[in-house]
């Protein structure tokens, strides 16, 4: 009768939940949904007073709601990848099943490439340093693909349709030019 | 107390990023590759969601808040570059990593090493960011 909380979600079931995000959040207290401006709050807490970049220089205890709200994203995947976690692979396209063997990703299932997500030097120095672009670009565009591609387009602001050009584009280009090279190039 | 409906609104959130598989990296690639559907449903069907939720916040503009105020709906700071830029260089760690933000909290709370190098990468780059801001085209 659990069975749909171990499963993983159709497009049509879990979309719609994402998208209520945006209402909810305006309902709850006029907040935008996001969750990149955390990155900045959390690089404000850890700011020493000696330091002085004015960027991080605000009260980030204005901004607790969001990082309640970040402590209740981590929450919420320990709950849907630890206690209800789903037992079986992705259920991947066959194009892309093809794609990654070609790509020598090793596909014995799971949720995430142990290749890139296990605990290897190699790994974490990949992680890092698209995580680094990830912060960098999320910031200097001040939004991501919640604030963006979700709250700004059905807010229907035009800065963000400009964003989501950029992010789509950018992805499309490491996706097929520089990721296909990863495998073959390091492990 | 205050912060409740934010806890419960994350985990809300952080749980459909798992379900959903929008925090894999396959299916980013899959995405990025046109592969399947999968993604695309999840982002229209979102986006069509927010923007009939927001028209009915809209049209019975007397519907305030949990706090009693008027709901406003907060608009985008002015700028091209920033935005442009600024996505594309996003773009660029996604189509690699496979994490946009959301998925980075929520992978942290599977415990995933992966993830959390992510996120220690995306502080340092958010910070990067804050110290070059002003020589940065906005």
């Amino acid at each position: 009768m659990l069975d749909w909380l171990y499963a993983p979600w159709p497009w049509y079931v879990s979309g719609p939940l994402i998208g209520l995000m945006v209402p909810l959040m305006l309902w709850i207290g006029n907040r935008s949904f996001g969750i990149s401006n955390n990155l900045r709050h959390m690089c404000a807490m850890a700011q020493p007073k000696s330091v002085g970049v004015d960027f991080f220089h605000y009260n980030w205890r204005d901004h607790s709601w969001s990082l309640v709200f970040a402590a209740g994203a981590v929450l919420g995947g320990f709950f849907a990848g630890i206690v209800f976690a789903n037992p079986q692979p992705v259920e991947l396209s066959v194009a892309a099943l093809t794609m990654f063997s070609y790509w020598n990703v090793p596909i014995g299932g799971g949720f995430l490439p142990p290749v890139l997500f296990d605990f290897t030097w190699l790994s974490v120095i990949v992680m890092f340093a698209g995580g680094v672009m990830v912060g960098f670009g999320t910031r200097y565009a001040a939004g991501c693909t919640s604030g963006h591609a979700i709250t700004g387009l059905s807010t229907l602001q035009p800065q963000s349709l400009l964003a989501v050009m950029g992010i789509f584009a950018g992805g499309l280009f490491s996706a097929h030019f520089i990721t296909p090279h990863l495998f073959s190039l390091f492990w | 107390m205050r912060f409740l409906p934010y806890l419960l609104a994350g985990m809300a959130f952080g749980f459909v990023m798992i379900k959903s598989e929008a925090a894999s990296w396959y299916r980013i690639m899959e995405m990025f590759h046109f592969q399947s559907f999968h993604m695309f449903g999840i982002m229209m069907s979102a986006i069509a969601t927010g923007l009939t939720g927001v028209l009915l916040l809209k049209r019975y503009g007397r519907m305030l808040t949990l706090d009693g105020e008027a709901v406003v709906i907060p608009s985008k700071e002015p700028g091209r570059y920033n935005y442009l830029f600024g996505g594309l260089i996003f773009g660029l760690g996604w189509g690699v990593i496979g994490l946009c933000p959301g998925p980075i909290f929520s992978l942290v709370g599977m415990g995933s090493i992966g993830a959390l190098a992510a996120l220690a990468g995306a502080l340092h780059g958010t910070w990067l960011y804050g110290c070059i801001k002003n020589r940065l085209p906005h």
